[in-house]
């Protein structure tokens, strides 16, 4: 481990939504809250997890460091390394596969110049292959941040990666002209339900 | 098929605002109070007679589950907790099911919990559904404000919270008990059972661990009534269900269809039918990453429900349809979902800690054919060896898939090995000195 | 009580036991790796697995299934034997075949059962996973390649040992065994993970590659670095300690010992007095026998009895001292000390020196008091049974004196002497949890003891302890923790000062004012030993430490592996060590020196032989006659009415790792030391 021994203490934002989560818990079982806190401690730091937040976390909450560690190393989400601004995840597994993901790793491949696991030279890009991100109805499909882009093909996702690139806005969801989880072309059922 | 006025999720496609109002419009909370005060023995009697069996996979008659927790209140809190770890390859339900009518959870939560004698529900969310997450908590929020959870539940006088909790990414956290230590703080990795949740769950606690379908569809059993919903499907495997159809379709899509429902009407009426045509179809998984693939001929004419698909040595899982047409590599499909589950392992019993591993690399090297053919028999042999000796269900779930794949596409694989001999074999004979 | 079948075998067993128990009761082996009797179940092995009549069509895992009556559980089926070589071949596949160059190799769980369920070849082709080595300290070394990820290690330092610094990170096959931030152990118990490791990633670092088991001569003995007395097994190769493991005794150390126990081991070679030296011109020279026993004789030639005086050391055994104490008796003087540390104790009731709940009475006990002790310090193993009773739950503990870093949660009440005070006179707030408990223990220790006012704190806890019911006819909460190995058979033996006698401040003071003439040291090394002024220092002794710096003459002596010996240990048990090995150089039995010396000296003892020492012992202190047991204490007076100094209770300022002659020899220990110096100064400073 490198030489991370800066302070970290959550700032007001993460201190509130410490407490939030705090009281979500009974109040003997604050452990519960190991995996929101690392979340919160993770967002914090540009997306990745220091030892400082790490300890920081285990010290709030009273576990010992060593059991912060075996949480923040079992869950995925939790990036032990730093990543680039914009991570792109890109789903590859058997669903999105059928429908083309490897054409959607080679585009992202292409646009950011960078391969799976790596980071552009100006930390602004890192690019990962994750498992089945659970949305296969619309795949392929990537996750940016906190959001998925869906239905993507070679050509809509080097359209979106160079937008992300101008740093444009990009709606999420279907990339195609497509009502979330419905047949593309319109749904074929739910067109007699009365809405108020 | 099933009519919309006989559908539970009648925003599935988020047409509508998946909020209270929205949700008051389509019926949800609609004399929750009055049902509550018919009893917990009625709701579980209602829940039994609509002969819903979890939507998770594995199918359990949800009505006996909540029976199961202790009748009286006893020294121990009792705990919901419903599973929205949602990520066995192919399935996109629940995500739909929180994002667009997520009152129907979180009625669901309250109705199923005041059933079960619980004083909370834990909701697990997977991490990457941030924004399904904002919308549920969302939900939750307006929920409290409005009364119908909180202190004085519907005005019921029943005291009832409603709390989310974000895994971070593990599959694993699925399986009931590895989501109970997650929820605790600790690594996803499943309990030894004995003692079954039931007696000792979340927090030592008694609990109930059901899925999200199972619960947001409770509510609109209890006000139809458990014969409205037992008279859909057929026995033993009633009601709806959200179907979601991924892979070579025309148009992949989730729908809610009636239970029984033929595969191949399910993927021509909704999905726009198979790539290319019926004919063009290779095979499909029906229920989800986890259980065995089926034929082209199978699929003509199976029903999609729990006892026809287990009558053809597969499953309906969490009813997610993956189909895969003629173009497919269908090794490369099934050693994708090996490495799934090599990299989903949590990594607590032996062989599944070991035997993914040497799966997925097996795997790897028969897409190329890279392998001889004995390989194939240690190979079914790796699988035996992990099934039913781990301590949860992936290890079943990671050599089921090869199981099926051995079992139907055999020849392929052979096909593969013994073109790749060739190849080298002629590779050798054209340089003589490599010997 | 279910009854079940195993293979046909009927067998009744303890309600709560597990199907892996009954197995074991039925006498039918069960091979498993996870498993361990004194551990939390992990069930992750798998090899355990046998079948069940009526079960689920699968095989269960017999260690965690809890055993139910009319179970038909089968373990010798060919279901069950090849769901068992699946398994082993799943382990064996990632672990290297490294067993010539392993040092578990010969007595390693996982080379035994590989023989009843491995293949002789292997199916696997894929490339072997390597792991990278974890840099634990100087105590456990690590093959990380090896680990077949049991969990074993985790569980024992996070439960038994009361320290949570190891985990199993990361997940899948990349699961690891670790620190995750590169850490030294810091547990007094660590060596554990040795033995509890089934295979050989973790290993013994000070012992690695020195020998092979089928090398080594077995001594089943007596541990002498605390006062607990933890069965141990000394193995040698030639002469040589090559190491030390616990021996299995349910009443004392289970199946555990501490690191001191099990790693000064390296001391017993080093610095040893192997030659009898004579000081001459001011410098000590080496001599012999005659030549030092002459000196001795001609020094005491018409010396007063009332200015000799003799220390017996904390290692001393009951022999030894024995004949120290006639030796003194007949040369007519009554200054003689066994509590270097100056407690004051041993002058009543025999139930005012001993830990008297006992080690595993601990068990029953619902209350515990600390006061001036550090028991993970002081008694680790001891420790190791608060703290089992503790997760054992409704179990509170407190403690007065200075702030501990113990292995379960302690309600510190502070280090003034008004709280022990007020908690003495009845009036504190936690008189009423001493009054509200059932089984409630006091532990007092030497530090509060060897205090000015110690009489009067250890009267004044006899009394509280009394007034709150903790001393019943069938429970005895009072304990005094003792830290020495030689103190309790020392008192028993009446080793202190007799009519008119001093003890060893007394020595001290009456050497710095010339009123000492000649000073006998048996192995007393923890006393400033400048301060007999120009008193005549003779030494026994096996290393050349304190005593010896400021001899006149060194009688060099046998260390507690080299000789058949008596201990009592803190509870008045009474123990026997076995001679493992012999001592160095012209090194003899303690008791034969003096046996020697008293006839140089014409005060020749009555004993020839070892029999008619431990006969004479034992007529001295007839507890000592009952070996590997406790004898019926007597509860009456002790101590001193009277009030306490205003002092702050402190704790004496012993360095765990370097608490008497032998582990101050050991390189191991010595490294222990500085790395716990260190890590405690460099704390704000960096990692790895």
């Amino acid at each position: 481990m490198s030489d991370q021994k800066e302070a970290f203490v959550f700032n007001d934002e993460m201190e509130a939504k410490a407490q939030n989560y705090l009281a979500r818990y009974p109040k003997d079982r604050s452990a519960s809250a190991v995996m929101p806190f690392l979340d919160l401690a993770q967002r914090q730091n540009g997306g990745w997890l220091s030892q400082a937040g790490m300890d920081y976390v285990a010290d709030r909450l009273g576990l010992a460091p060593i059991r912060v560690y075996e949480v923040a190393t079992f869950y995925s989400m939790y990036k032990l390394k730093p990543i680039g601004k914009v991570h792109v995840q890109v789903c590859t597994t058997t669903p999105c596969w059928l429908r083309g993901s490897d054409d959607v790793v080679g585009a992202c491949k292409d646009v950011l110049g960078i391969g799976m696991g790596e980071t552009t030279e100006d930390g602004k890009f890192s690019l990962a292959e994750v498992e089945c991100l659970g949305a296969c109805v619309n795949a392929p499909l990537i996750q940016v941040g906190d959001d998925y882009y869906e239905d993507l093909d070679a050509t809509s996702a080097k359209a979106l990666l160079e937008a992300f690139k101008r740093g444009d806005e990009v709606k999420p969801g279907p990339q195609v002209d497509r009502q979330t989880s419905a047949p593309v072309g319109g749904a074929k059922t739910l067109t007699h339900v009365e809405q108020g | 098929m099933l009519q919309d006025k006989d559908r539970i999720f009648t925003n599935l496609y988020g047409a509508h605002s998946p909020f209270l109002e929205g949700a008051k419009s389509r019926g949800d909370w609609d004399g929750t109070k009055a049902i509550m005060d018919k009893g917990r023995d009625w709701i579980i009697d209602e829940m039994k007679a609509s002969n819903l069996r979890g939507r998770g996979g594995a199918g359990f008659p949800a009505g006996i589950k909540w029976s199961f927790m202790p009748k009286e209140p006893g020294e121990k809190p009792g705990y919901l907790v419903v599973n929205a770890d949602e990520g066995e390859p192919g399935t996109c339900k629940d995500r739909d099911i929180i994002r667009h009518d997520p009152h129907k959870l979180v009625e669901g939560c309250l109705l199923a919990g005041f059933a079960m004698g619980a004083v909370a529900a834990y909701i697990y969310i997977r991490g990457e559904f941030y924004r399904e997450y904002e919308t549920l908590q969302a939900a939750i929020d307006e929920a409290y404000e409005a009364g119908l959870i909180g202190e004085n539940a519907c005005g019921s006088g029943y005291k009832y919270d409603i709390f989310v909790h974000r895994g971070m990414g593990a599959y694993i956290c699925g399986e009931e008990t590895a989501l109970i230590e997650s929820l605790e703080g600790k690594k996803g990795q499943p309990r030894l059972k004995p003692p079954f949740p039931a007696a000792c769950g979340l927090y030592g606690c008694p609990t109930t661990v059901n899925n999200v379908e199972t619960i947001a569809v409770a509510p609109t059993i209890l006000r139809k009534g458990g014969s409205w919903f037992a008279g859909m499907g057929r026995e033993n495997n009633t009601g709806t269900k959200v179907f979601c159809i991924s892979g070579h379709v025309n148009n992949p899509c989730n729908v809610e269809e009636e239970m029984g429902i033929p595969l191949k009407e399910l993927i021509e009426k909704h999905a726009g039918g198979v790539r290319g045509g019926w004919d063009n179809l290779l095979g499909i998984i029906p229920g989800g990453s986890s259980v065995p693939i089926l034929t082209k001929a199978t699929c003509d004419t199976v029903l999609m429900d729990f006892d026809s698909l287990k009558a053809e040595g597969s499953g309906l899982g969490t009813a997610a349809v993956i189909v895969m047409d003629k173009s497919t590599d269908i090794v490369k499909a099934i050693a994708r979902l090996s490495k799934f589950y090599m990299h989903e392992s949590c990594g607590q019993c032996t062989p599944c800690r070991e035997g993914t591993g040497w799966m997925s690399r097996v795997m790897d090297r028969l897409v190329d054919g890279e392998a001889n053919i004995e390989e194939i028999d240690l190979l079914l042999e790796v699988t035996k060896q992990i099934e039913g000796h781990t301590i949860c269900a992936l290890g079943d779930a990671a050599a089921w898939p090869i199981q099926g794949l051995m079992k139907n596409f055999r020849p392929e694989v052979e096909r593969r090995i013994v073109a790749r001999k060739l190849e080298q074999g002629e590779g050798a004979s054209a340089s003589p000195e490599a010997a | 009580m279910p009854t079940l079948s195993i293979d046909g075998i009927e067998v009744t067993v303890e309600a709560g036991q597990t199907v892996l128990q009954a197995c074991e009761a039925a006498g039918v082996e069960v091979p498993r790796f996870c498993y361990h009797d004194r551990l939390e179940i992990a069930g992750n092995c798998r090899m355990c697995l046998v079948e069940m009549e009526g079960g689920p069509p699968k095989p269960i895992a017999s260690c965690a299934m809890p055993a139910g009556d009319n179970m038909v559980i089968k373990t010798n089926t060919p279901a069950v034997k090849k769901a068992r070589e699946g398994v082993m071949e799943f382990l064996l596949i990632n672990h290297p075949l490294d067993c010539p160059i392993c040092d578990q190799g010969g007595e390693c769980d996982l080379q035994d059962q590989s023989m009843a369920y491995g293949k002789d070849h292997s199916r696997y082709t894929e490339v072997k996973r390597a792991v990278k080595d974890k840099n634990l300290g100087p105590l456990v070394k690590t093959t990380m390649t090896r680990c077949i990820h049991c969990t074993r290690c985790v569980r024992f330092i996070t439960d038994v040992a009361g320290v949570e610094e190891l985990g199993a990170v990361f997940r899948g096959e990349h699961t690891e065994i670790g620190t995750y931030v590169e850490a030294a152990l810091t547990s007094e118990l660590q060596g554990n993970l040795i033995d509890l490791c089934p295979v050989g990633a973790l290993t013994s670092k000070p012992y690695a590659f020195t020998a092979r088991p089928w090398e080594l001569r077995h001594t089943e003995t007596i541990d002498v670095h605390d006062a607990v007395g933890s069965n141990v097994r000394v193995d040698t190769r030639g002469r040589q300690v090559m190491r030390v493991l616990p021996l299995l005794n349910e009443d004392i150390n289970e199946e555990w010992i501490s690191d001191k126990t099990r790693f000064a081991c390296d001391g017993l070679a080093k610095r040893r007095l192997d030659a009898v030296y004579v000081k001459q011109e001011g410098k000590l020279q080496q001599s012999d026998w005659d030549t030092g026993f002459d000196a001795i004789r001609d020094r005491l030639d018409g010396v007063d009895g009332s200015k000799i005086a003799a220390i017996a050391g904390d290692l001393a055994c009951a022999e030894s001292m024995t004949a120290l104490k006639d030796l003194m008796t007949a040369l007519g003087s009554a200054n003689i000390d066994c509590r270097q540390d100056g407690a004051k104790i041993g002058t009543g009731a025999r139930g005012g020196y001993l830990f008297n709940t006992t080690i595993a009475g601990i068990e029953n006990a619902d209350f515990c008091l600390l006061v001036g002790t550090d028991p993970r310090h002081e008694a680790s193993i001891l420790n190791a049974r608060l703290r089992k009773r503790y997760l054992q739950g409704g179990f509170t503990i407190y403690s007065v004196g200075a702030e501990l870093d113990a292995t379960f949660p302690v309600t510190e009440l502070g280090a003034g002497s008004d709280v022990l005070a007020d908690i003495i006179a009845g009036r504190h707030d936690v008189c009423s949890q001493m009054v509200k408990s059932t089984r409630g223990m006091i532990i007092v220790g030497q530090s509060a003891l060897a205090r000015a006012d110690g009489a009067q704190v250890l009267a004044g806890l006899k009394a509280i302890a009394e007034k709150t019911d903790m001393v019943t006819s069938d429970w005895n909460g009072f304990n005094v923790l003792h830290n020495a190995a030689a103190r309790v058979a020392g008192l028993d033996l009446g080793l202190v000062p007799g009519e008119g006698g001093m003890d060893v401040a007394g020595m001290q003071a009456a050497g710095a004012k010339g009123d000492l003439d000649v000073v006998f040291l048996l192995g007393a090394d923890e006393i400033d030993t400048n301060a007999f002024g120009d008193a005549f220092v003779v030494y026994i002794g096996s290393h050349g430490d304190n005593g010896a710096h400021h001899a006149d003459v060194i009688l060099p002596a046998a260390a507690y592996t080299e000789k058949p010996g008596t201990y009592v240990n803190t509870e008045g048990r009474v123990q026997r060590a076995e001679r493992a090995t012999f001592p160095p150089g012209d090194g003899r039995e303690d008791w034969t020196i003096l046996r020697a010396l008293s006839e140089r000296l014409g005060q020749t003892l009555s004993y020839d032989s070892l029999p008619e020492l431990r006969a004479r012992m034992v007529e001295i202190a007839p507890q000592l006659a009952a070996i590997d047991e406790i004898a019926a204490s007597d509860w009456g007076d002790f101590g001193t009415a009277g009030d306490l100094s205003s002092d702050d209770l402190a704790l004496a300022d012993t360095d765990y790792y370097l608490s008497n002659p032998v582990c101050r020899a050991s390189d191991t220990m010595a490294e222990c030391s500085d790395l716990k110096l260190n890590t405690a100064e460099g704390a704000t400073g960096t990692h790895g």
